[in-house]
């Protein structure tokens, strides 16, 4: 039997001689700092999530009826009258919201321990990218139940379009297809969510992954094992801080997908709504442009982008700065190896400014995604009663705003003009376990 | 840093969390319904009622008949002639023989189809809607309801839990004196207790109806949980075995 393998093996690699040392580059010799800890377990969550995405989404879709009339009705039937189709639906709206969980982790990393700075900018921009795919893919996947929240979601949402000086009412019909959200855009939002979005997801990811490989792996010490010392047991050239991906953070990784199953396991089996966090109260009601649902919001993953939008006046006579802000948000963070200056990177060895203001972009990032869930409406007026709940909120709201901005104003100013005191950075990785 | 980096994400969890009952109790001041959607009995009990006292006006548009005798552990023969009152197939769903066009004359509006009513409005909003109508001769059917106010629907189970009055506060100048709380009048043919008892079983038949997947969900998830805390347990030994190379390289 080890013989037919072996030559099958060698008929292909006489065809594609290639594919071995492809497959070493990436795995066996892809040398990775052997310092990485907690956070570093989120990126390859990540790519779990999307192969869980694709697969339970193919399943969704052999059932999934695209049409204004059916859509909502098909969605039941799937529910209800499909073999363990309750089960692929609940991996599907479980999954995308983990997807959200995991990528914010994963994003919050790179921040903490300077991944996106030097040489790294292009792995940076490349996961900013796949971001804003993902908003895409996931906003067009919520209109697909066509719930009322679905429905009005859409509404409000490319309704943001509109506030475009000159071209805005155009477009959103161009968006739209109708007047309204309806059975155009349900379809053609169908066609981007299940194939045009995912293939841009597939290339994005594996461009990030083959620019992380360009330059290797940032580490929670910040410092280049490439510059350190060389030779390790595997290999005398390579970092003496480095071990081979495969099989070390192979079976490490596997770890971290037990310990994440498990718990995706536990809100698919015990809490799938997750209190009307994962599926809101208002999509079990269909699709109906008469009723209102008493609050429109988006999912909880854009809550703190759409508190933004809410938060940010009009004035002179238009409503675009709050689209303006809301993109910003994101344009900020994409643009931040130039904003971030510092020459340190992991957050261990910088100056306490830089701690501080770390921890104010996630605690004003937390607190505008409960004003944007309308969490702040509820609280307001239990935890001070009489107060006017629409002035403590903007109040609140506003300030959370100008912390989450003011992150990208003083890491600016802090790191461009030599504020930041750091700490000195080891030579070499230190191993905390 | 392990100890600190655990310590933040289980703060971030603990955040997270803590915001759930502020989403979840979407009606307030509402008694909890107390539903137990795996006393089959209970459901049962409800799927009694609902044929009697609802199916008159209100579907069940995505359950089948089917579906309730294997779920709820009925034989064809007993769904057949005990709940199935519209002559509808074995394998049809629970549609309602009410006309369209005469709901909207007697009641103003088409009654809504209830299959998803519990995932839609909550257990709770059910059972406290059901206690809480009462008689008021200012509205177009007599009825009103303190949950729900000006609701179109009369109350279904007036002969079970009697007929409700409002006990009015004193008016505030220039405005309608507030409901302050309801009493029976007229006894039914249950006691409050049984009544409270008979909603219950309701309001868990119609929750057990918006997700009959509930039923085998929790008992599939415990197996799943097993398995993978120990699939987990085995692949740290895995890493541990490992990593011992890692850690020999010092």
């Amino acid at each position: 039997m080890a013989n037919v393998f072996s030559r099958i093996g060698d008929w292909v690699n006489e065809r594609a001689p290639n594919l071995a040392p492809t497959y070493r580059k990436h795995m066996t010799e892809y040398f990775a700092p052997k310092n990485f800890n907690l956070w570093y377990y989120f990126g390859s969550l990540a790519l779990l999530v999307l192969v869980n995405q694709i697969v339970t989404g193919i399943f969704l879709t052999m059932n999934y009826k695209t049409s204004a009339l059916e859509a909502f009705n098909s969605v039941e039937y799937i529910m209800r009258d499909v073999e363990w189709g309750w089960l692929i639906r609940y991996m599907h709206s479980t999954g995308a919201s983990l997807f959200f969980v995991v990528v914010f982790l994963h994003m919050f990393r790179g921040i903490m321990y300077g991944s996106f700075k030097r040489p790294r900018e292009l792995v940076w921009i490349l996961g900013m990218l796949i971001f804003l795919v993902l908003m895409a893919e996931a906003f067009m996947g919520y209109v697909l139940p066509w719930g009322n929240m679905s429905f009005w979601g859409a509404k409000v949402i490319i309704s943001l379009f509109g506030t475009i000086p000159y071209i805005g009412g155009s477009l959103v019909e161009w968006i739209m297809g109708d007047f309204l959200p309806a059975d155009a855009t349900l379809n053609r939002f169908f066609a981007l969510h299940v194939i045009a979005l995912p293939l841009v997801l597939l290339l994005l990811v594996v461009l990030h992954l083959a620019a992380l490989h360009e330059v290797g792996s940032n580490n929670p010490d910040g410092v280049d094992v490439k510059h350190g010392p060389k030779g390790n047991k595997w290999n005398p050239e390579k970092p003496i801080d480095a071990i081979p991906f495969h099989p070390y953070y192979t079976v490490k990784d596997l770890v971290g997908v037990g310990f994440f199953l498990t718990i995706a396991a536990f809100i698919i089996f015990f809490a799938p709504t997750f209190g009307g966090w994962f599926l809101e109260h208002d999509n079990f009601t269909p699709a109906n442009n008469l009723v209102t649902p008493s609050h429109i919001k988006p999912s909880w993953y854009f809550t703190p982008f759409y508190a933004i939008l809410r938060m940010i006046p009009s004035f002179f006579g238009t409503a675009i700065w709050g689209v303006i802000g809301m993109f910003g948000a994101i344009l900020l963070l994409a643009l931040l190896p130039w904003i971030d200056k510092g020459e340190v990177r992991s957050v261990r060895y910088r100056g306490l400014g830089f701690r501080i203001a770390l921890g104010v972009l996630v605690f004003s990032f937390l607190a505008l995604g409960l004003v944007g869930a309308g969490v702040t409406a509820e609280v307001i007026p239990e935890w001070f009663p009489g107060a006017d709940v629409t002035t403590w909120e903007n109040a609140f709201g506003r300030l959370m705003v100008l912390g989450y901005f003011g992150f990208f104003v003083f890491v600016w100013v802090y790191t461009r003009f030599g504020f930041e005191k750091t700490k000195p950075v080891p030579e070499r990785v230190t191993m905390h376990d | 840093m392990i100890k600190r980096t655990i310590s933040s994400i289980a703060l971030a969890l603990g955040l997270a969390v803590a915001t759930i009952p502020a989403l979840a109790s979407e009606g307030e001041g509402l008694a909890p319904a107390g539903t137990n959607i795996r006393d089959q009995a209970s459901l049962q009990r409800g799927a009694k009622l609902f044929f009697n006292y609802c199916v008159g006006c209100h579907s069940l548009k995505y359950v089948r008949y089917s579906r309730l005798a294997s779920d709820l552990g009925l034989s064809e023969e007993e769904v057949m002639t005990n709940l199935n009152f519209t002559g509808a197939k074995f394998g049809e769903p629970v549609i309602s023989h009410m006309p369209a066009d005469d709901a909207k004359t007697w009641f103003g509006k088409d009654p809504p189809d209830l299959s998803l009513e519990a995932r839609a409005k909550g257990v709770d909003f059910i059972f406290n809607y059901l206690n809480s109508f009462y008689l008021d001769p200012t509205r177009p059917v007599g009825w009103n309801n303190t949950v729900f106010p000006n609701a179109s629907m009369p109350n279904p189970l007036w002969e079970l839990q009697g007929l409700q009055t409002a006990v009015h506060g004193e008016a505030a100048p220039g405005q309608e004196a507030v409901v302050e709380k309801l009493q029976i009048s007229t006894p039914g043919r249950m006691s409050p207790e049984e009544f409270r008892g008979a909603t219950r079983d309701l309001t868990a038949f119609l929750e057990y109806a918006a997700e009959p997947a509930a039923l085998e969900r929790q008992s599939i998830g415990v197996w799943v949980i097993l398995f993978l805390a120990g699939l987990t347990f085995l692949l740290y030994l895995l890493k541990h075995e490992y990593w011992k190379d890692v850690h020999e390289s010092h």
